[in-house]
């Protein structure tokens, strides 16, 4: 069933190999799944499906819940207003309740985003599998986990099963040499690659980074870099585990007792010498400058001291064709210095950037500062622990006083699901990943940063370079 | 699962490429918990005008689209989020087919769950797809997943690649989980010496 284990072989491998329950030739893989996680989005028609077969759910301590998409951000003690939003929460919350599964709700301390939490509670572990029915589950990759989204029919079969029917992925490396310079960070870095490869490069493949640059990340700006895996195309993104990954995990509620056993099997996972990727690209930390978004999709991006293309500057008719109609969409001619556009909003937050790192990252930038007079700012932290946190640290009072909004935790802005969206023009700086059309409201126009350079954007009412900030 | 052996169908041609499922069906439409009724929500933003009235320029909102059920389009189709609703909503409007040079893995794979064929070819076969849709009016295309060929009534006759699990499995319309707990005493023995 498994390779020689005398063969050299990559992480993704090992992961692969461990979780085979049926293996047969021309078929999809049957592997097994140690961690499902479960949201109010993609989960109703999973469980209706479940109840309609007369099925259980085969592995409920294996699953774990909470609301993160379609909540306010707003006060929790207020009634949700959207009746069809408090349906959909209040048939999560049902749902978890009949089939036994443990549930975050609302007003649960450990409310958040789901791919907050999970590593937060130490639920998220290297070399497991993990799905949910959301794409930046491969954020959890950043453990050396595999991590991948999963729609909802696929939702309902590791519910019944607690396995998913897979083909094997390809192996992609990405390797980023050398360090990364003064005030360039993992979301710069993520950006700049999927300007390189594309939004479409990764698709087919199971990413892992390597290389001194990511080597030299925190766990959570890892998780930064996987999260966005899937804007390249790739279902998943992995970095090994190393001791950086140990210290992050020791300690958490949910890992395993024996701490110091599970080490020792987790220093088996990462990539063996001579292991073969089917496709390697090799990049320099030190090309890589502050990057910003000015198309719809997250592979359109340039450095923030470069200008916003014009069609003219692709090759193909296809390219041409997508650069001008998001030139359309976004309110630019081609040809704008990138700190010349003026912004109208600035979000912090999303399972990209609303980690504790990252709003220490902003408050630095904010701290004794005023939000442009023509900029609304918010801050919606990943999850109630990293508000908590936050607040701890007083970072809550300098973005307030900074006239930033302090908002509760989960998906906000990212997707607009709930009330927090762009109006139509609204030009927006956002730590989140997608800059798709409408993605944070019908006609909104997303420029994707870093969140230091979302908060400078945000005291500047235009982007900065933050390497010049002062 | 829904079966697929044939389809025919006319062809409507989405000249865009990396068409995310955001667009194919907005977020505001996810708060629903059924998994039916989302085809009139299908690619909203771009179907209506800022008042609210439909978008002529639009390709669905055409006269001669009007019952299209194959749906031709550039690369990277479905890319984004992972939200089966994009494939909810293409086939509960009447869509059997999509040809694409590339598509997004996730959706892809959604496809299939939902009786939907998705079908890659070169970007020259789709390019002549193109032409073909612009030169004829009422253009048709038939997808034969039982002999895995594409063709027109005048002429064009290509063959396609699907995994062929795959293809067993939606010729016959069946159920993965079923499939899968055919080998839960695997799943059981699996559990037993992972504990």
């Amino acid at each position: 069933m498994t390779a020689s284990a005398s063969s050299p072989r990559t992480l993704f491998q090992k992961i692969w190999d461990n979780h085979v329950v049926h293996a047969e030739e021309g078929r999809q893989t049957i592997l097994y799944i140690d961690l499902q996680l479960v949201h109010e989005v993609t989960s109703a028609q999973a469980f209706e499906g479940l109840r309609l077969a007369g099925r259980p759910v085969r592995r409920p301590e294996r699953t774990v819940a909470t609301a993160d998409h379609n909540v306010p951000t707003s006060d929790r003690s207020l009634p949700i207003l959207d009746k069809i939003s408090k349906q959909q929460i209040d048939t999560l919350r049902d749902n978890c309740q009949e089939f036994d599964i443990q549930h975050y709700d609302l007003n649960d301390p450990n409310q958040g985003i789901v791919h907050v939490i999970g590593p937060e509670l130490g639920y998220t572990q290297p070399g497991m599998t993990i799905v949910c029915g959301d794409s930046h589950t491969s954020t959890h990759g950043a453990f050396g986990a595999l991590a991948f989204g999963i729609g909802t029919s696929e939702v309902e079969h590791v519910l019944a099963t607690q396995t998913l029917l897979q083909f094997k992925p390809k192996t992609l490396e990405l390797c980023v040499d050398g360090q990364l310079l003064p005030h360039v960070t993992a979301k710069d870095l993520i950006l700049y690659l999927i300007g390189q490869i594309t939004t479409d490069g990764g698709t087919g493949y199971c990413v892992e980074y390597t290389g001194e640059a990511i080597r030299g990340l925190t766990v959570e700006n890892r998780m930064t870099v996987c999260n966005m895996s899937i804007e390249a195309g790739a279902r998943a993104g992995m970095i090994a585990p190393d001791e950086t990954t140990y210290d992050y995990l020791r300690g958490r509620k949910f890992v395993p007792q024996d701490f110091d056993a599970a080490v020792e099997l987790w220093k088996q996972l990462p990539t063996d010498e001579g292991a073969e990727y089917d496709k390697s690209l090799q990049f320099k930390a030190a090309d890589i400058a502050p990057q910003v978004t000015w198309g719809t999709n997250p592979g359109l991006v340039v450095s923030v001291d470069g200008k916003v293309p014009t069609p003219a500057d692709f090759d193909d008719a296809t390219e041409q064709k997508t650069a001008a109609g998001a030139l359309d969409y976004m309110g630019l001619q081609g040809g704008e210095p990138i700190t010349d556009l003026k912004l109208d909003r600035v979000f912090i937050g999303s399972c990209t950037n609303a980690r504790i790192e990252d709003l220490r990252a902003a408050a630095v930038v904010a701290k004794g500062h005023t939000v442009s007079e023509h900029v609304s700012a918010m801050v919606v932290p990943g999850s109630g622990q990293v508000k908590l946190q936050a607040e701890k640290e007083g970072l809550d009072r300098v973005f307030k006083e900074a006239g930033f909004d302090w908002r509760e935790a989960g998906c906000s802005m990212c997707l607009a699901m709930n009330p927090d969206k762009l109006a139509p023009g609204e030009r927006c700086a956002s730590t989140s990943n997608r800059n798709f059309e409408g993605r944070q409201g019908k006609g909104g126009r997303t420029h994707l940063v870093s969140p230091a350079m979302a908060a400078a954007a945000a005291v500047a009412g235009h982007f900065v370079d933050i390497r010049d900030w002062k | 699962m829904k079966a697929f052996t044939s389809h025919t169908g006319l062809v409507v041609a989405m000249d865009r490429a990396n068409v995310d499922t955001d667009q194919i069906i907005p977020k505001q439409f996810l708060k629903r918990i059924e998994r039916t009724g989302f085809g009139e929500f299908l690619f909203w933003d771009w179907t209506k005008l800022d008042d609210g009235s439909p978008n002529p320029d639009f390709e669905l909102n055409k006269p001669e689209a009007q019952g299209a059920s194959v749906l031709l389009t550039r690369r990277n189709f479905g890319c984004g989020s992972s939200r089966e609703h994009a494939p909810w909503s293409l086939e509960d409007y009447g869509f059997r087919v999509i040809i694409a040079p590339s598509f997004a893995d996730i959706f892809y794979n959604n496809c299939f769950k939902n009786g939907m064929l998705p079908i890659q070819l070169s970007d020259p076969q789709v390019e002549e797809l193109f032409r073909r849709t612009a030169e004829h009016t009422g253009y048709e295309l038939t997808a034969n997943l039982d002999t895995c060929t594409l063709s027109d009534a005048h002429g064009f006759s290509q063959s396609f690649e699907v995994q062929p699990f795959r293809r067993h499995c939606l010729l016959n319309g069946l159920d993965d989980i079923d499939l899968t707990l055919e080998h839960e005493e695997k799943i059981s023995a699996y559990e037993a010496s992972h504990a």
